[in-house]
């Protein structure tokens, strides 16, 4: 089987995002960059399917900017057996990124059986390249997925909806399956992973190569800002039995109308 | 200069401290309390590769430069200090085999290590002679094929669980160091007797214990190098194994340094976080220049190994100086976070406990001073 | 004035709030709704008071259940024909899995998990939440048409005072094409509780709670909005809890998006495990409680009382 991964790789959840100078984006100089952790659980659930389906192949994909850290290579050493990095900006937007990501699997020569992601990033929290990959490549897709069984041929998903629901697929393959938190545990990278990852190839293209041009962006981004700072907290005394139900009624209106978490 | 890591050094430390900072952290306080070893956790820090770092790749190890291993040490030390002791135990058993042993002896002795989860122990320090190792008492008769050890040892970590024993002993207290010997006992060897475990102050999670040997009979072909080679082969041990203790240090230094800067960020008094205060911020600053000072130092000793380049007194300069680093810093991290850092529900008074043994063990931080000071003063 | 399709969800009755906040916020504009699936006429009438003009039912073989290509498929040949301008959708688990692949069917723009917009002209300029909500951004959309927007649920709000629109509803006969991926089950929501690290919704107790036996006030508060019980260190110390239970320094760090704290002080260990609750409300008696200076919403009272009530007003709104 080919099996292809999507990474990203997007700021370390605990770094501080502040909006650049010009409000273009963020500042990314000082920023410590790990791989999407969701897409952690994409590369393992790659590397599960390679175990059991032998003479397979892991090819991880990742469209961005060169930094210090790789995640393409934390994946080799997790693994996976080649690597595709398409260069380009750290701001591109979901089409021109899915639009690199079909065109590095194509240009790879291998036809895919399965392409994993994460379910989203978390820094853009678009949520949606595996669904406009698919659609790109004219193949099925099955999103927030937190159960995977199956054989070359058919596969069987769990999709998480509403209240911890689950929508069960019937999936054909090939097919893009973007994955969830609870779908497996994924492993660490051995640091004797890490030494061979060295030697596993790693392609490098321009976003032109794979047939991206800035005639492809969609969706502008712009006047990056911080959000308001959180007001001071209201308190209301509600000692006196007498005004205890009103109180509490105002409260719940708060929590529905301003602070919208009910 | 380039202070710079590479991909894979950078890989490294990131893995590591991950495995840290997801396995061993939030464990490390179950184990300080119970007094176990935590040997789920050892295992799997060993089939991820972050054990027996000193194996070179002949003999089944990955084959990590002495700069690799700081990093692994430093990542590992992060997550607990006592863990870390327990997994570098090995390394400093170890290494006088990589260093002194015969191909023979590397293959039987190393590989299996590599291919199982195998602990060994150090036995230098003996009841009477801590910092003055060469006044060992345990001696080694020749008898036919065989040597006979008889002895006493103190403070051996991993004792209770060692598979493997590298043992110093002298053919004749009388002629110092030119007398000592290493020899290596399997465990299971008749005469073996291990201590109850010691209770300590800190690194409680790692086993400690007093040991005897009593007619030990072990086959001479065990013996590292030649009769006499053994005080050279532990000096050499040290060379390596000292960047390895400082970068420990240094790890709990810097897992210190990152609560202490965390909580005074959220800890509020007088209106304001305590990080808006000189007296904390200055003490912050401290913390961060030790810190990084400790790390350039561990980086050098460590380059000037894999450059072949004699490290004794370099070593010396980075294991005592992140050890005192490393218990300044938990001090003033204990400080920082005042009566809660004083209580067992916050991290740093362990963090403050298990920083005081680092400038005791392989050589007091005085003993440290004397190495540099020799290595001043014979070469003036 | 921009031609607008906006996509909502039907349980064959009524439709998601969420598409009456976007059809109301989209007041002033030629504003259709299509569902895949019948409305029943509550759910056509709330539509209509919000503004709806046609209300299109698209109904076809293989399209009595959601997948992602035949509701897509459906939607496209819908769209096509009608030369819509943007396309909106709830940012609901269907809306998130659905609207992108749409926007690839029409190799158009798509603007995610938007919280406020407003047109310029015909032109829509969004604001949405990045890196987790640490920045906010603004977003426009360029390229082919329509334009793909997806909207967070209970951002927008309801329009308060809407401009009714026709609400003509029609069927419309759709295609679902071919369907590579069908739901063959569907799993119902686990009822026992999530972790406390997972949940969304906390109702924590502290030493006030003064027995183990109290804590069952909390669990039917919690059965109301569907949340997980925590206890303070204080509360599972004195034995009222299990450390399962404990929320702080030595138990769980959590981050529900909202944080009911009960008689609980907020010792420094505690706040440590709760800090980063996007709301919390606290109920304490006393009024100095430290608990106070994080809360948003303090309630200065006694617990046994105060739960109780609030109980009862969320069960009346959430029904």
């Amino acid at each position: 089987m080919n099996i292809f991964v999507c990474v990203k790789q997007v700021p370390d959840t605990e770094t501080k995002v502040v909006p650049n100078g010009d409000g273009t984006f963020i500042e990314t100089n000082a920023i410590k960059w790990i791989m999407n952790p969701y897409d952690e659980f994409a590369v393992e659930q790659a590397l599960l399917v390679k175990a059991s389906n032998a003479g397979s192949t892991v090819t991880v994909v990742r469209v961005g900017a060169v930094h210090d850290t790789e995640a393409l290579r934390t994946a080799l050493a997790m693994g996976a057996d080649d690597a595709i990095l398409v260069e380009g900006d750290d701001s591109l937007d979901s089409y021109m990124t899915a639009k690199a990501l079909k065109g590095a699997i194509e240009k790879s020569g291998k036809s895919p059986d399965l392409i994993f992601s994460g379910k989203q990033a978390i820094d853009s929290d678009c949520l949606q390249v595996p669904q406009l990959l698919a659609q790109m490549l004219n193949l099925p897709s099955v999103s927030v997925v937190v159960g995977y069984e199956g054989d070359s041929s058919k596969i069987t998903l769990k999709r998480e909806i509403e209240g911890g629901a689950l929508e069960v697929y019937d999936c054909s393959t090939p097919a893009v399956i973007a994955c969830n938190k609870g779908i497996n545990t994924p492993r660490y990278a051995s640091l004797p992973g890490i030494m061979k990852a060295k030697k596993k190839p790693l392609a490098q293209h321009s976003l032109a190569d794979v047939g991206v041009s800035t005639d492809d962006r969609r969706v502008v981004y712009s006047e990056f800002h911080l959000p308001p700072e959180k007001p001071a907290g209201k308190k209301f005394d509600a000692m006196d039995e007498a005004n205890q139900a009103n109180i509490v009624k105002e409260v719940v209106g708060l929590l529905r109308t301003e602070a919208k978490v009910i | 200069m380039d202070f710079s890591y590479n991909t894979e050094q950078q890989e490294i430390r990131e893995q590591t401290l991950k495995f840290a900072r997801n396995e061993m952290l939030p464990n490390a306080s179950k184990f300080d309390q119970s007094g176990e070893m935590p040997l789920e956790i050892l295992k799997n820090a060993w089939e991820l590769g972050f054990v027996n770092t000193c194996i070179p790749q002949e003999y089944g190890g990955v084959g990590f430069t002495a700069g690799d291993t700081v990093s692994i040490t430093e990542g590992l030390a992060y997550g607990c200090m006592g863990m870390n002791t327990i997994l570098m135990a090995n390394d400093l058993a170890l290494l006088p085999i990589v260093i002194g042993g015969t191909e023979e002896q590397k293959k039987k002795f190393l590989t299996p290590f590599t291919e199982d989860y195998k602990i060994a122990s150090f036995c230098l320090t003996e009841p009477g002679n801590g910092s003055d190792a060469a006044g060992i008492k345990t001696t080694i008769k020749e008898d036919g094929d065989s040597y006979i050890i008889n002895g006493d040892k103190m403070w051996i970590t991993n004792a209770g669980h060692a598979d493997l024993f590298v043992v110093y002993g002298t053919f004749d207290p009388n002629l110092k160091h030119k007398g000592i010997s290493a020899i290596v006992v399997e465990a299971g060897t008749e005469g073996i007797e291990v201590g109850a475990p010691e209770k300590k102050m800190g690194h409680r999670c790692s086993d400690t214990r007093g040991m005897r040997f009593n007619n030990v009979r072990v086959p001479k072909e065990n013996m590292l190098g030649k009769p006499g080679d053994g005080w050279t082969i532990a000096m050499k041990t040290l060379d390596h194994s000292r960047p390895m203790v400082a970068a420990s240090a240094l790890g709990g230094a810097q897992c210190a340094y990152d609560h202490a800067v965390k909580y005074s960020k959220e800890r509020t008094q007088f209106g304001k976080p305590i990080s808006n205060f000189q007296a904390i911020q200055f003490m912050i600053a401290n913390m961060a220049m030790k810190i990084e000072a400790s790390r350039l130092l561990i980086s050098k000793a460590a380059w000037m190994l894999d450059n072949g380049i004699s490290n004794t007194k370099v070593a010396s300069y980075a294991k005592a100086f992140a050890a005192d680093s490393c218990m300044e810093i938990t001090t003033d991290a204990v400080q920082i976070f005042g009566g809660y850092g004083y209580s067992t529900e916050y991290p740093v008074e362990k963090l403050m406990r298990d920083a005081k043994l680092i400038q005791i063990y392989e050589g007091t931080s005085q003993i440290q001073r004397m190495v540099i000071a020799k290595e001043i003063f014979s070469r003036h | 004035m921009a031609k607008i399709l906006v996509f909502t969800e039907t349980n064959k009755e009524n439709v998601k709030s969420v598409s009456l906040e976007i059809v109301g916020k989209l007041n002033g504009h030629d504003v259709d709704v299509a569902s895949v699936g019948d409305i029943g006429a509550e759910g056509v009438a709330e539509l209509a008071k919000h503004g709806a003009a046609n209300i299109h039912c698209l109904k076809g073989d293989n399209l009595d259940e959601y997948t992602p290509e035949g509701f897509a498929n459906a939607l496209k040949e819908f769209i096509s024909s009608n030369s819509y301008d943007y396309v909106f959708a709830g940012s609901t688990p269907t809306g998130k899995d659905l609207l992108p692949r749409l926007a690839g069917m029409f190799d158009a723009g798509m603007a995610s998990e938007v919280t406020n917009f407003q047109f310029d002209g015909d032109e829509f300029q969004g604001t949405r939440p990045m890196f987790a909500g640490k920045c906010l951004c603004k977003v426009r959309i360029q390229g082919p048409k329509p334009h793909f927007v997806s909207v967070r649920p209970n951002a927008l709000g309801l329009n308060e005072s809407p401009t009714a629109g026709a609400g003509n509803k029609a069927d419309v006969t759709a295609s679902a094409g071919e369907i590579r991926a069908a739901i063959k089950e569907i799993i119902k929501g686990a009822s026992e509780k999530v972790d406390l690290s997972e949940a969304n919704i906390i109702v924590s107790g502290g030493r006030a709670m003064k027995n183990a036996e109290n804590f069952k006030i909390l669990d039917e508060l919690a059965e109301v909005i569907g949340a997980t019980v925590g206890a303070s260190r204080a509360a599972v110390d004195s034995g009222y809890a299990p450390h399962s239970m404990q929320v702080g320094q030595t138990g769980k760090t959590v981050a529900p998006s909202l944080y009911i704290a009960c008689g609980i002080s907020g010792a420094i260990q505690h706040l440590a495990g709760m800090r980063t609750s996007k709301v919390i409300v606290a109920i304490n008696t006393d009024p100095d409680a430290p608990i106070f200076t994080k809360a948003d919403y303090g309630i200065v009272g006694d617990l046994f009382q105060i739960v109780p009530i609030l109980k009862e007003e969320l069960k009346q709104l959430l029904g």
